[in-house]
């Protein structure tokens, strides 16, 4: 079992995501210690880009802040190869296709596992291009891990037998982002990927409460926050690290009744 | 390891897009590969592209313009006449009619200049469809004639501000609104770029237009031509003018890419001479990017070729060096947007003019038993106040 699944063994699990270099990798550095003492279990760090296509607004300032820091995908490479020195909890990469291809994939692969990256999630990168990059990571021990929709359907035992890591279920239709309420059958859609994966699943986008959380990882087995962390730091910038913390152990503790 | 992925060119095209459009565009695969073969939708597109967006466009002979250059015969074939004034509408109008059977209700489009939205606006109009553009702050201002064209067809105009506010940003937001609301719209993607299977449906739309220049030019001068060229931002008309002459050898393709301040500055738009392999848009193809894959803010006067990609089918092209691309600066299409109005009175579009610039270069350097055929993909009223600017003068539009 990869560090990762391991990541939701005996637990549901709580996977907070920051946008690495917002407002800069200084911060960023207190914010994801501040996860992993609050009782994260996997912590998605995001490389920013120039054009976030499955990223609502909040994500996307984000992104522009990050990048009008002069952050980079080496700065992120040292950055985390310096946090590795004490966080032990998985990390894993979100990104789009072209941070990775650029930068040559079985380099970026190799770096990866030099700094001590677990997984990588591309979300412009589907099934069918999938082997683009899963090659690469499978060769080299890390995670490519997928994603499942609202609009999958017959597709999602295509997608889950073939799962690594963890299933990514994007609760809703649209970009990141909180929501008031999750209309989509999670329930159904975590049916049929028990049927088909070897791997947890958690669900995210729109996730905001403590309640909202409790339920996706009551449903499955566990819960992922982006837009709401990151609007944290947005509101506090340098000082964002303790506020994070705070509302990451509310999380933790919703989920881990659920 | 079996190849999943599908729409290659080369290495280039595939649908790198989120996992929630997946089922979408293959449903739209899947009924455009049922009804291209259907004589009832071939019927009603011909009656449509025939009746009401004035087709086939004139292939016209510029005589003037051919005398003063003194080289090759230049033919300009004149998408301007279409209706809503540029090749848009063929594509539009095709597309819609698809989406219709698909029984979707709702059209999206991303726009640069405004041709593409005004096209689409316009068919959903006709068709009886609502209608979302989503167009760069920056062009809106750029363009506002054509904004308020969009309003006026019954459209709503997303104003786009984030990253440069332009067309690539208006891409993302369509794309991003497509992934909000699958079930009644379709995404009118107006050129041949995005996921597989835009690139093939909209070069198959505009495919017309090389089909009626073959067919003009064995009539007129009973031979094909020694060179078709034509303005790229993503290609669309460039891929229409170029298609049904891909097998012909003997037929030079030269594709007019925007350079913007030059390709030397970081003022360019100019994919092919500037850009580099990359994934983006849904598309693996050339794009204007950094060493780490941040896509560049590119710049063109022109805000229909003001794009840092390229369709992958040129991409491939141009890999096997079938096509060529040259760079035209916005010095060198203003001159030749000038040229045109005063020496055959007709206004091109600026994004057209590209083209025309490079016949201006090119055709002295030929003999005159030779052949150009020049693609005039839009006509150039919504640029007038523009150039006026560019010249130093302020006018209200």
């Amino acid at each position: 079992m990869s560090k990762i699944s391991q990541a939701f063994a005996d637990k549901k699990a709580f996977i907070p995501f920051v946008t690495c270099g917002d407002p800069d990798l200084e911060t960023t550095a207190k914010v994801v210690r501040a996860m992993e003492e609050a009782g994260a279990d996997l912590i998605e760090l995001g490389i920013p880009f120039s054009d976030p296509t499955a990223e609502g607004p909040v994500i996307q300032a984000a992104n522009v802040r990050a990048l009008s820091g002069g952050v980079t995908t080496d700065k992120i490479f040292e950055f985390v190869k310096e946090l590795r020195k004490d966080v032990k909890v998985p990390l894993v990469f979100m990104t789009y296709a072209n941070v990775v291809y650029s930068y040559g994939t079985e380099r970026f692969v190799k770096r990866c596992v030099e700094v001590g990256i677990d997984g990588i999630i591309l979300p412009d990168v589907p099934f069918e291009e999938k082997e683009e990059f899963a090659p690469a990571c499978r060769a080299n021990g890390v995670d490519f891990i997928s994603l499942i929709a609202p609009t999958s359907e017959d597709r999602i035992a295509m997608i889950a037998s073939e799962a690594e890591g963890f299933l990514y279920i994007v609760s809703s239709l649209g970009v990141t982002g909180t929501r008031s309420e999750i209309k989509t059958d999670i329930s159904a859609i975590v049916e049929q990927v028990r049927k088909s994966a070897k791997v947890p699943c958690a669900v995210g986008f729109g996730i905001s409460t403590p309640e909202q959380a409790a339920r996706m990882a009551a449903l499955s087995d566990g819960a992922i926050v982006g837009s709401a962390i990151v609007r944290i730091i947005g509101e506090n910038g340098r000082d964002a690290a303790p506020y994070v913390k705070e509302y990451v152990k509310s999380m933790k503790d919703a989920v881990r009744e659920a | 390891m079996e190849n999943k992925s599908k729409g290659r060119f080369g290495v280039h095209g595939g649908q790198y897009i989120p996992e929630t459009l997946m089922n979408a565009v293959i449903e739209l695969e899947k009924a455009y590969d049922h009804y291209k073969n259907d004589p009832e939708f071939n019927r009603e597109l011909t009656k449509l592209l025939n009746e009401y967006a004035g087709r086939p466009s004139l292939l016209y002979y510029a005589e003037k313009m051919t005398k003063d250059l003194g080289g090759a015969k230049i033919y300009l074939k004149r998408e301007d006449l279409n209706h809503t004034g540029s090749h848009k509408i063929n594509n539009v109008l095709g597309q819609a009619l698809l989406a219709k059977k698909m029984g979707k209700t709702r059209l999206i489009a991303e726009t640069g200049a405004g041709q593409h939205g005004v096209a689409t606006a316009t068919a959903a109009a006709l068709m009886g469809m609502e209608c979302v553009v989503f167009m760069g702050e920056e062009d809106t201002k750029r363009q506002a004639l054509n904004v308020f064209r969009m309003r006026l067809l019954g459209a709503e105009v997303i104003p786009v501000k984030t990253g440069t506010a332009t067309l690539k940003d208006a891409v993302s937001e369509a794309m991003r609104e497509w992934t909000r609301r699958i079930d009644d719209t379709h995404y009118c993607l107006g050129s041949v770029m995005g996921p597989h299977p835009f690139p093939t449906i909209v070069r198959d739309f505009q495919a017309v237009i090389s089909k009626e220049i073959k067919e003009q030019m064995l009539e007129l001068e009973g031979r094909l031509p020694d060179v078709v060229m034509a303005c790229v931002g993503g290609g669309s008309n460039a891929m229409g003018t170029f298609y049904n002459f891909v097998n012909d050898p003997q037929v030079k393709l030269i594709g007019c890419e925007a350079a913007g301040r030059g390709i030397d500055t970081f003022e360019t738009a100019a994919t092919l001479n500037t850009g580099k392999l990359g994934i983006f848009h849904g598309m693996k193809s050339y794009f204007c990017q950094d060493e780490y894959g941040q896509i560049a803010p590119v710049y063109s006067i022109s805000a229909g070729l003001d794009y840092p990609g390229i369709g992958p089918e040129h991409a491939y092209l141009h890999d096997i060096g079938r096509a060529q691309y040259v760079a035209i600066t916005d010095e060198e299409a203003v001159q030749a947007f000038e040229y045109l109005s005063r020496t055959e009175g007709i206004i091109p579009a600026i994004e057209s003019a590209h083209a025309v610039a490079h016949a201006i270069k090119l055709a002295p350097t030929m003999k005159p038993d030779e052949i150009i055929v020049v693609t005039v993909s839009g006509r150039g009223d919504k640029d007038v106040a523009a150039i006026a600017r560019y010249r130093g003068e302020e006018i209200y539009e």
